[in-house]
């Protein structure tokens, strides 16, 4: 992993400049104007579908149970006679709004620890090194069953319990980055400038690692959808009646033989969303220089 | 050598010891106990009492950690709290079972995913590398019930040539699962080989870019013999790591593939355990698993410095 960049090193002042520079160059190859597209669709959907879904989400009809795709239903009716393209429609927000804060949260705290302990070093980061192995040593979806067991499953505790679980890999990754920032000249004029070691850390460490502080968000931004889907599925995230891909998808199940369409309109609704945000992913970490495929999934 | 195998192997007992400890003081720190849990709502008076003197909850926690952990390594984890039995015993069949469908898929996933990426990066950016990149990123960020989902939905409910649901009994002898475990296996293998390929085609397209494979161009060494000679040892050995890291970390994606296929595993008994708040069982299958992931990791580094001449000389030379 290098923090070193194809695209210029920045001042703190030229951030949102910079941030511009790297959406153009993502849009400028085609995997990252598909997945782009794709995940401005899904937060667009997400914004405004409650203003233009045909029907109610939650109406029941005994008359229309499992019918087909039609002018009037476009994706068929569920079991209990719900309109399936209504709750497709409906089905992503609460997973984008949950994964999305988890996200921010989990590289924020994930990304200040582990930029401490790449400066600070020495025997906190030894412990808290091997704390951290400990931890991704457990299966991810048995601590979030266990969690959301004991303590319940609104959005907040998974919000927290995403954010919390995927900020440990995170503090890996960006000890990684200032290990690697930390050696260069910079940041010893710095040190030797007598700088506190709050401004080394906002103004010298942070902009540098804050690259691969991206790429290492939009990538668990996909694992925590799928872990979020995931959790729906087993019956442990999104409660009914809620609209929700991955419970559509596993009540579904149950007579997809005779109504493929009410189980494929979620997954492809699904699919389309993760595809998209890991081509994005890919796209960004192209742009700024870092391979992501050469590092397991932990 | 001997001294850093040494140093390997403490390390992952001391990861292990901390991950017990992680495991236990999770449930400790949760509101509510293993009897609170399992009882639920009848969770008062007379019962609530007997259920903790009986799986003795009022001992001091640093009394039941200890007791815990020596029982765990002798293998006897305690008694199940919803099926009154020898955990050892219930998770004995349900490992052997989950052990089979990961090392099936891996014995199919990891030799096509390393001949795929080998692909992918010898063609790099054309035809060849673009099908099987694109594959793999839709292979390898569709969750598994998705993907398990439309196989059912394709393989036996189109097409009917498969079970979609496993019936055997967990205990039932393996060639009863010949069947039913195809399924489960391709959802399983399909993640692994598209997280692998990605790996193996980076580390190959390093390491042809490195100075040393461009010299054996420059000298006209032929194409074959650069490939198998030069690059592949190269490029190989570095991911042997990243595969175990991979494998280890789909277990937690094999719970959900064994949800969908009512597969006998683990990880439904772990969902099943979990579903009725029995903690015990809950925590035996947690330290199961992690130990699972640090011997997987463990045996992936020494096979690394088994293989790999540099890292046996370099610690030889050393004072």
């Amino acid at each position: 992993m290098r923090a070193t960049t194809n695209i210029e090193p920045v001042k703190p002042e030229g951030v949102f400049v910079r941030l511009l520079a790297v959406l153009l160059a993502m849009l400028s190859r085609p995997s990252g104007r598909v997945g782009l597209i794709l995940v401005a669709f899904h937060v667009v959907l997400a914004i405004v579908s409650p203003a233009i879904a045909p029907y109610d989400f939650k109406e029941l009809s005994a008359q229309i149970i499992l019918n087909a795709p039609s002018s009037e239903h476009w994706f068929g009716t569920d079991n209990l006679g719900r309109d399936v393209f209504t709750r497709t429609m409906l089905g992503g927000r609460q997973a984008l709004l949950v994964t999305t804060v988890s996200t921010v949260l989990a590289i924020t705290w994930g990304g200040f620890l582990g930029i401490l302990l790449g400066l600070v070093g020495r025997r906190l980061d030894e412990i808290l090194m091997r704390l951290v192995d400990a931890f991704l040593c457990l299966p991810w979806i048995l601590v979030l069953l266990l969690i959301v067991v004991m303590v319940g499953s609104g959005p907040g505790v998974l919000i927290l319990t995403l954010g919390f679980f995927y900020g440990i890999p995170v503090i890996r990754m960006a000890r990684a980055a200032t290990h690697d920032v930390v050696a260069l000249d910079f940041v010893t004029a710095a040190r030797a400038r007598g700088e506190s070691r709050s401004t080394i850390v906002w103004r010298e460490l942070v902009p540098n690692v804050l690259d691969v502080l991206l790429v290492e968000g939009a990538m668990r931004w996909s694992w925590m959808l799928l872990a979020f889907s995931s959790l729906s599925f087993l019956g442990f995230g999104a409660t009914p009646p809620t609209p929700d891909w991955g419970l559509m998808i596993s009540n579904a199940r149950s007579f997809m033989s005779f109504a493929p369409w009410a189980a494929l309109a979620p997954v492809v609704a699904l699919s389309s969303l993760i595809i998209g945000i890991n081509l994005s992913a890919d796209a960004l970490a192209k742009v700024l220089g870092i391979d992501r495929a050469q590092k397991a999934p932990v | 050598m001997v001294k850093l195998i040494a140093r390997r192997l403490a390390l992952g007992v001391l990861t292990i010891m901390l991950v017990s400890g992680i495991i236990f003081v999770g449930v400790e720190v949760l509101p509510g106990d293993a009897c609170t849990a399992y009882l639920q709502r009848a969770a008062q008076g007379k019962r609530l009492e007997n259920c903790r003197r009986d799986s003795g909850l009022e001992r001091p926690a640093l009394t039941r950690y200890v007791k815990w952990t020596l029982g765990a390594v002798r293998g006897d984890f305690g008694v199940s709290m919803k099926r009154k039995t020898l955990i050892s015993k219930t998770v004995g069949t349900r490992f052997r079972n989950t052990v089979i469908l990961g090392v099936t898929a891996s014995i199919i996933g990891v030799p096509l995913a390393i001949l795929l990426g080998i692909i992918a990066a010898l063609w790099r950016d054309r035809l060849p590398d673009l099908w099987v990149s694109t594959t793999a990123i839709f292979a390898m960020t569709i969750p598994e019930f998705v993907s398990s989902t439309v196989l059912i939905l394709i393989f036996s409910v189109w097409l009917g040539w498969l079970p979609g649901i496993v019936i055997t009994r967990p205990d039932a002898p393996l060639f009863e699962f010949l069947s039913d475990i195809i399924l489960p296996i391709v959802a399983l293998a399909l993640v692994m080989t598209a997280h692998i390929l990605r790996m193996v085609r980076t580390s190959v397209i390093d390491v042809m870019a490195s100075d040393y494979v461009q010299m054996a161009r420059l000298k006209g060494v032929p194409y074959g013999q650069m490939v198998f000679r030069h690059v592949l040892p190269n490029a190989l050995l570095p991911t042997i790591n990243l595969v175990a890291l991979t494998i280890a970390w789909l277990l937690g994606g094999t719970i959900v593939i064994e949800v969908v296929f009512n597969y006998p595993g683990l990880g439904r008994l772990m969902l099943q355990a979990i579903f009725f708040r029995d903690l015990a069982m809950v925590q035996a299958i947690a330290l199961i698993l992690a130990t699972l992931y640090v011997g997987l990791n463990l045996f992936a580094d020494l096979l690394t410095l088994v293989a790999n001449p540099r890292l046996r000389t370099m610690q030889r030379s050393r004072p």
